[in-house]
């Protein structure tokens, strides 16, 4: 049954753009039997499309770089040439085409761009003022309803250092109050008006929920549920139950095709959790503890749906293997640690160990100051790895950081690596990324150069920092 | 039990159990930190290769050419670097171990009727676990900082080694905090002007003990109690550790030294001190400051910069480095990736290698024992198997008072019993 979001699945990202500009819900080759389909009640699962355009860029060719494809592969001396704001060749020895810009790269390394698979950028955005707390929706345990995109603030300062760090690409989620906080959304770091310009054309939405100390410490609080990890789990499965017989109602509606029958009533919240049920919306759960996780892994057989990712999964280490037979990743800090009892058993080793030992693992930074370093905190997981004798490779680990996070997105066919077709998202580094000296010097967002440290016009400056003091000093 | 692949486990933890079994004390051996890069932050400089001798727990000699004694036990850096320990000049180690658990912290009294009588050495637990896991990334001194709890002045700060021993912290009462920042105007009453009246009047309650309190146990300020323990600060034998970013207070501070000549002001934050860089170094007022921090992540700090360190130590201010941005506690051992940010944003790489050694101990007055490689210094050595201020390099020996400290933390622990896959139905644990 893919009949609500049928035209957008994580794997149809080209057929996801279209619809993204056409408005969904004309989708009806798979309807219901019958002329009356057509009259059926659907809703629009796009009702805030993208209107992203990339920067328009000109072709460029990229020469002699040390290159890491993000996918495990090392080149030097190697060319990349990006035409149309994508990558159209990559190789040694590359003629570039007339009128092309050269960017002599040699001794440099080059990465595809950062993606950041956890942020929240513009629902918390700076300055941290009350007024700019948009990213709970502390109001209820259960609010699958709300959407990370209606809180997200485009004029956040975060966003420049981001980008000034190589960041191209970033899923902000609402935070962690809630069993089921909302949905993520995954933006292209561009400086825009709305949000809706900032949104990965195509992108499949995302649903946080969360696990453990957070939800139950907000609502026990207040004297309500849940107050308990019991009260958790049975929050989490009394939504998924409603979700479960809402999804089948709805499916037998359309199923029947009677459109003068009266259709069951809309619920948003119900929505977003049918989304997952269907496939097409991905669970990104916020996870500390090992046991936590196992759980969730058994509620997600019990009600038929995927866990993507793990965000946080300081004991990811515990349980590679319940992860790999489950198919899902985690995401994690290098050495956050101890400012709650689920985040006591953090070790440095986590993202090495849970990576070498089969599971999918990756980096996040859940910081508006770790999202500047991601590279910086893969080295540090990576060099503690390799210590305790764990074989991992630099070029397995640039992966941590690109394309990992862009396949727990979901984007993946678009961006996260160097590879022919994709995008053109690219960092070139100062130095070696896993140098504490390494900084962004250049970073293109399809194929468009819009960052340059040596160039002080080619950086984006939002809104809130225009004539703020001392800015001529940053 | 699967065993996947590793060069080998056990080649890593056989010298971990060595230096866990050697003699406790050490004080009555010579030892040779050898084959390695000084560091010495002292007239010698940077010495390519070269040797630190150890005796007794002090610093006997360090050199290209030191002959190293028979008998000598040798720690060879095999190439790497050997430097001073690092000096952490703002930590809550051993007053943290869970921040969310009030039974699992000890910073910040939220709730209490006293000031600048409360003395962090009272609350600091050397077992704490983080203090290992700094230990292990070469911090091996540390100022421990009470954080504001319901006064702007918070009480004064202590100084430890990083052993972890009951005896580790080795000097309190070494400064006074205050926090005169947009929080410290909120506890104050709402406004900066009632934060720097408190201070003001509790300066004057300290400089009129005893005789202000004859007749009442209250002064303008603070009690009697508290006014006895800041007279050390209004006597200028205590430093006062002043919280501020802002442009703005740093200039009141400046103003305020000048008010009080007798007064030792430290800045800590300084977010935007790089915009009063020249006055601060006229004014000779230390500045401790996070290199990370570069966002307006309040009105305080809408010009902070990654730059300020470059900025400061080009203006000849007194600055040493802190963790504010990552946290004072769990991850106070970053301490040298901040430092690398530093550099990587225009700052000399002495600069700010000093900036997390001799600088904080400077600070605190103890650059006599501390923060350099010289003789007769206390043998706070760590060797390193790359650039300390790599974030990818680590401590492969930490010596504190010239004793070889273990490399095993409770993280250590955790990641050795998971080095291998538990299947179903296996617990984690060994027999």
């Amino acid at each position: 049954m893919r009949r609500l979001w049928s035209a957008f699945g994580a794997g149809a990202l080209a057929l996801a753009a279209l619809a993204g500009c056409n408005g969904a819900g004309d989708d009806e080759t798979n309807g219901a039997e019958g002329e009356s389909a057509g009259e059926l009640v659907r809703f629009n699962p796009d009702p805030y499309p993208s209107t992203y355009q990339p920067v328009p860029s000109g072709v460029t060719l990229i020469r002699g770089a040390n290159v890491y494809d993000g996918i495990g592969g090392f080149f030097e001396n190697a060319d990349i040439l990006i035409e149309n704001g994508r990558i159209s060749a990559v190789g040694e020895g590359l003629t570039a085409p007339e009128g092309a810009e050269i960017v002599e790269a040699q001794g440099r390394y080059v990465t595809p761009g950062v993606v950041d698979i956890h942020s929240h950028l513009g629902v918390y955005a700076s300055p941290s003022v009350n007024a700019h707390s948009d990213g709970n929706e502390v109001t209820a345990p259960v609010t699958a309803e709300v959407w990370a995109e209606h809180g997200v603030w485009p004029q956040d300062p975060g966003f420049d250092t981001a980008l000034a760090a190589g960041v191209t690409t970033l899923h902000i989620l609402p935070g962690s109050a809630n069993l089921f906080g909302g949905r993520g959304v995954t933006l292209r770091n561009v400086p825009a008006r709305s949000v809706q310009a900032m949104k990965f054309p195509g992108a499949p939405y995302t649903l946080k929920m969360a696990c453990g100390e957070n939800p139950k410490r907000v609502y026990g609080s207040q004297g309500r549920a849940p107050g308990s990890r019991m009260g958790n789990m049975a929050g989490y499965r009394e939504a998924w139950q409603r979700a479960v017989e809402y999804r089948a109602a709805w499916n037998r509606y359309w199923d029947e095709g009677d459109a003068s029958a009266t259709p069951p009533t809309r619920n948003l919240e119900l929505d977003t959790l049918m989304g997952v049920l269907d496939g097409e919306i991905l669970i990104q759960m916020h996870c500390y503890r090992a046991d936590e996780m196992a759980l969730v892994l058994d509620m997600a057989e019990e009600f038929d749906y995927h866990v993507s990712v793990f965000h946080h999964a300081v004991e990811a280490y515990k349980i590679p293997d319940l992860l790999a037979e489950a198919g899902t990743c985690a995401a994690v800090w290098a050495d956050w640690g101890g400012f709650k009892m689920e985040a006591y058993d953090s070790i440095i080793e986590n993202l090495p160990i849970t990576h070498a030992l089969g599971a999918c693992a990756m980096i996040h930074s859940d910081s508006d100051l770790g999202i500047q370093r991601l590279n910086h905190e893969v080295a540090k997981a990576l060099g503690d790895g390799r210590r305790m004798g764990l074989d991992i490779s630099d070029a397995e680990a640039v992966a941590w950081f690109t394309s990992a996070p862009a396949r727990g997105l979901g984007i993946f066919e678009e961006t996260g690596s160097i590879e022919t077709g994709k995008r053109a998202d690219i960092v070139i580094w100062s130095a070696h990324p896993f140098s504490s000296y390494s900084l962004a010097d250049h970073v293109y967002i399809d194929g468009a150069l819009m960052y340059d440290r040596a160039d002080p016009e080619r950086r984006t400056v939002r809104d809130f920092m225009l004539g703020q003091p001392g800015q001529e000093a940053r | 039990m699967t065993r996947f692949s590793m060069r080998s486990l056990c080649a890593v933890l056989a010298p971990l159990a060595l230096a866990a079994a050697l003699p406790v004390s050490a004080a009555a051996q010579t030892i040779a930190v050898t084959n390695g890069r000084v560091v010495t932050n002292g007239e010698a400089g940077v010495i390519t290769n070269g040797t630190v001798l150890i005796r007794d727990g002090v610093i006997a000699e360090v050199g290209a050419q030191v002959r190293i004694p028979s008998g000598a036990r040798v720690i060879d850096a095999q190439g790497g670097w050997i430097t001073p320990g690092l000096f952490h000049p703002q930590t809550e180690l051993g007053l943290v171990e869970v921040s969310a658990e009030a039974g699992a912290r000890d910073n910040a009294a939220s709730d209490s009727p006293f000031t600048a009588s409360m003395d962090v050495a009272d609350a600091f637990n050397p077992a704490g676990n983080h203090i290992a896991s700094a230990r292990v990334k070469g911090v091996t001194r540390f100022a421990v900082h009470p954080a504001v709890g319901s006064a702007i002045i918070a009480g004064r700060g202590a100084l430890a080694d990083s052993t972890g021993a009951p005896d580790s912290l080795f000097a309190d009462r070494q400064f006074m905090l205050v926090d005169l920042s947009v929080s410290g105007a909120r506890t104050a009453g709402g406004a900066r002007s009632a934060a720097w009246a408190f201070l003001r009047a509790a300066i004057e309650d300290a400089r009129f003990y005893p005789g202000r309190f004859m007749a009442h146990p209250e002064g303008d300020a603070i009690s009697r109690f508290d006014a006895e323990a800041m007279v050390d600060v209004a006597r200028g034998t205590m430093p006062l550790m002043m919280r501020m970013d802002r442009a703005s207070d740093i200039v009141r501070a400046i103003q305020f030294a000048e008010r009080y000549p007798a007064l030792r002001l430290i800045i800590v934050g300084g977010a935007e001190a790089h915009l009063m860089a020249d006055e601060i170094a006229a004014a000779g007022i230390p500045v401790i400051l996070d290199p990370m921090r570069n966002l307006p992540e309040s009105f305080d700090t809408l010009a902070a910069s990654n730059r300020a360190a470059a900025t400061l130590h080009e203006a000849g201010v007194q600055l040493a480095y802190t963790t504010l941005g990552s946290d004072l506690y769990w991850n106070a051992r970053l301490l040298r990736q901040h430092a690398g940010i530093a550099v990587a944003h225009g700052a000399r790489w002495d600069d700010a290698f000093r900036a997390v050694t001799l600088t904080p101990a400077e600070i605190y007055n103890v650059a006599d024992r501390f923060g350099s490689l010289e003789p007769g210094r206390i043998a706070d050595v760590v060797v390193w198997d790359g650039d300390p201020l790599e974030v990818m390099s680590a401590p492969t020996a930490v010596l504190i008072d010239g004793e070889v400290t273990s490399l095993e933390t409770r993280q250590t622990r955790l990641r050795d019993r998971y080095a291998v896959i538990r299947r179903e139905g296996e617990h984690g644990y060994a027999h």
